[in-house]
């Protein structure tokens, strides 16, 4: 029983950390069909936002000092101008560009973030431990979690009805929905282009400060690629919950942390360390299965 | 036999590209050797490998317009392969115990043994891309990066065979300009040799429109297949070149780093020509190598002008960028390039009336041949996207 109860908490908070970044994806997949590889470096940004720039080696910590609402707004302002710079400098001027094309130049703008911050910060990795209490236990009956996956799991939850209900209740979200169904016929009914996917930046990029300072939390260290694997896991889970499906992108980034964490406890030792490798062949077997992915919207159908 | 003689010169006019790209890298390669400069000489050689690379990169990504992450993968079969072959025969066993005692006991040489890494990542590829062709678009580049991770965990953790995340040394240096230049044209060949050939064109019907193709009596599957294939065989034989270049291997270089600076390299180039691959290779090759330059310092007159460490990771980044923006199909603009004035020398009622007698008695052909005709090659690439 309570094995289970732990394997669920595992799962859960993993896959909450994956449904974020990839909502974060999915978001702007939706209106501009880009593959937004910067992602990744936007998440990283996050928690950089929080130490002075220095190329000292101990971190020194600046917003991440501040009380946890006004840490939350910095770090999240910071993420959304350099998200918007870069739509407004190389996405805009694309927008007309084939995909793989977005998808390259998307490439270039975080190979130009990661290396700025090398710049700036140095290569090394620097320790910062923000939000000390959440890394305690707390006992649920007699089984002691970290509650910083419960927080993980109760932000996550928060922030999809919030977003449910934005995207629903509010004008902008519902221009945004017509966006990501058909965008020409959206634009033709008088939803602005530069709004709509200015939006859509916005919100992606509060995700990616969430996630960044939520991942902080779990691992205390900030490095220049420490969003890279988690923006990759994003960009599988909306692929496999469905391109241009929110709903999927959620369900996708939970499936994988599922089976990752699944995988962990199942698998014999020897091979535990080709965990991954499982992971992601499952990737494969769910991609041919379901082509369409796991929740299939209308828009996404192919048209002849 | 003088309408032969004729129609067949009239062929090499319509079909100059390759052997402008090969002489164009056969002119590099040749200032090279003789300004005899070693750092250039290394440089020039890793730009051939990546022409093989990126080349069997564009057989399946350009023609089918399926965005592949997993040729990398293919790259590093290829050059661990290689390894498994001809690697270090003292020490072989205490490297790769876990190798086949064969295997262990021979010693290939290096040419082979590169030809039989290429063959080898092209037969991964065969069962790899059995599965995963049958998806398109955007799930079929993602299949092929689960794919690229699923191997690249693999060799990191499977010690006995490829001493895992740890460095091999110790394989024979057999890659010069030479083996590299021929690799490369090689390359450049069997590739528009190809993208002309009935299967070539049947592809790139289906990546103007694969409903389309399909209805035509396309196997798109296959077809897809055949071109994965032969491009991992390319990947395959890039990394048994490198890791005869080099003389040692890591996991570690074969990953999403290379993954990315070809892919750019394709796409800024023009990713849906020939041209584009090798265009885009040797222009971001030059620019990496301006950049790492400057960065060392260049001399005017007596003061040495330097720009800051890190300038030149950011300016590759920002010039990609601009080229995009500024060339949004790549530098080529996905046109195939030909000798000057190569169409006033070819002969209409040679080749092209052979081609178009062989095209109406052939009633299997695909439909793009028959519409493109002379133009074969056609660079109608519809636009995709949103406003």
């Amino acid at each position: 029983m309570n094995s289970a109860l732990q394997f669920l908490i595992d799962a859960l908070s993993v896959g909450s950390l994956y449904a974020l970044a990839a909502l974060g994806v999915g978001l702007v997949f939706g209106v501009l069909r880009l593959v937004n590889f910067a992602y990744g470096d936007f998440i990283t940004m996050g928690s950089y936002a929080l130490i002075v720039p220095s190329a000292s080696i101990t971190a020194i910590v600046f917003i991440g000092n501040w009380p946890w609402p006004l840490l939350i707004i910095a770090s999240a302002a910071i993420v959304v101008i350099v998200a918007l710079v870069c739509e407004y400098l190389v996405f805009r001027p694309l927008r007309q560009a084939p995909p793989p094309v977005l998808m390259i130049a998307s490439f270039g703008v975080g190979y130009i973030i990661q290396n700025a911050i090398i710049i700036i910060y140095t290569a090394r990795p620097k320790a910062v431990g923000i939000w000390p209490g959440l890394t305690e236990a707390v006992a649920i009956g007699d089984l002691r979690v970290p509650g910083l996956q419960l927080v993980t799991i109760v932000v996550a939850l928060g922030l999809l009805v919030l977003l449910v209900l934005f995207l629903k209740k509010s004008p902008f979200g519902v221009q945004m929905r017509a966006a990501a169904e058909d965008f020409q016929m959206a634009r033709m009914l008088g939803v602005r282009a530069n709004t709509v996917i200015g939006t859509a930046f916005i919100i992606s990029a509060f995700l990616a400060a969430i996630v960044s300072l939520l991942l902080l939390c779990q691992v205390g260290v900030i490095s220049f690629h420490m969003g890279t694997q988690l923006m990759l896991i994003a960009f599988i889970a909306t692929v496999i919950g469905g391109m241009g499906s929110l709903v999927g992108a959620v369900v996708g980034g939970y499936a994988i942390g599922i089976v990752g964490t699944l995988l962990q406890v199942l698998l014999p030792e020897n091979v535990r360390t080709f965990r991954d490798a499982f992971v992601f062949a499952a990737v494969i077997i769910i991609l041919l299965a379901r082509p369409q992915g796991l929740v299939i919207t209308r828009a996404a159908r192919e048209r002849v | 036999m003088m309408d032969q003689a004729l129609s067949r010169r009239s062929f090499l006019w319509l079909h100059t590209t390759p052997i402008v790209l090969s002489l164009l890298l056969v002119i590099i390669v040749l200032i090279v050797a003789i300004a005899q400069n070693s750092s250039l000489d290394r440089t020039i050689i890793d730009l051939l490998i990546r022409v093989v690379f990126v080349v069997g990169l564009y057989i399946f990504i350009g023609n089918s317009g399926v965005v592949s992450f997993g040729h990398t993968a293919f790259m590093m079969i290829g050059a661990y392969a290689t390894a498994w072959q001809d690697c270090c025969s003292m020490v072989k066993s205490f490297f790769m115990p876990a190798l086949p005692k064969l295997m262990l006991e021979t010693t290939v040489p290096p040419p082979i043994a590169t030809v039989t890494s290429g063959l080898f990542a092209a037969m991964v590829g065969l069962l790899v891309g059995a599965a995963i062709m049958r998806l398109s678009g955007i799930g079929a580049s993602i299949a092929t990066f689960a794919v690229l991770v699923v191997v690249d965990v693999v060799y990191s953790n499977w010690e006995s065979l490829t001493s895992g995340t740890s460095t091999m040394t110790g394989i024979p240096a057999f890659t010069d300009h030479w083996v590299a230049l021929v690799a490369a044209v090689a390359a450049i060949f069997v590739a528009y040799l190809y993208q002309i050939s009935r299967f070539g064109l049947m592809l790139r019907t289906s990546r103007e429109d694969e409903v389309a193709a399909k209805a035509s009596g396309v196997n798109v599957v296959l077809q897809r297949l055949i071109a994965f294939v032969l491009s991992a065989f390319f990947a395959g034989l890039a990394g048994g070149l490198y890791a005869h270049f080099l003389g040692t291997i890591t996991v570690a270089a074969f990953y999403l780093d290379l993954t990315f600076i070809t892919l750019a390299m394709l796409v800024i180039g023009g990713m849906n020509s020939l041209s584009g691959a090798v265009i885009g290779v040797i222009s971001i090759s030059a620019l990496i190598e301006v950049l790492r330059q400057l960065e060392r310092g260049v001399d005017i007159g007596l003061t040495t002008i330097a720009v800051p460490g890190g300038t030149q990771e950011i300016g590759l980044g920002v010039a990609m960028v601009l080229i995009l923006i500024f060339r949004q199909r790549g530098i080529t603009g996905n046109q195939e390039i030909t000798w000057p004035f190569s169409r006033l020398m070819y002969k209409p009622g040679g080749a092209d009336a052979a081609f178009r007698a062989r095209l109406a008695g052939s009633r299997r052909s695909s439909p793009s041949s028959a519409i493109g005709g002379r133009r074969h090659v056609s660079s109608v690439t519809k636009q995709r996207g949103v406003p």
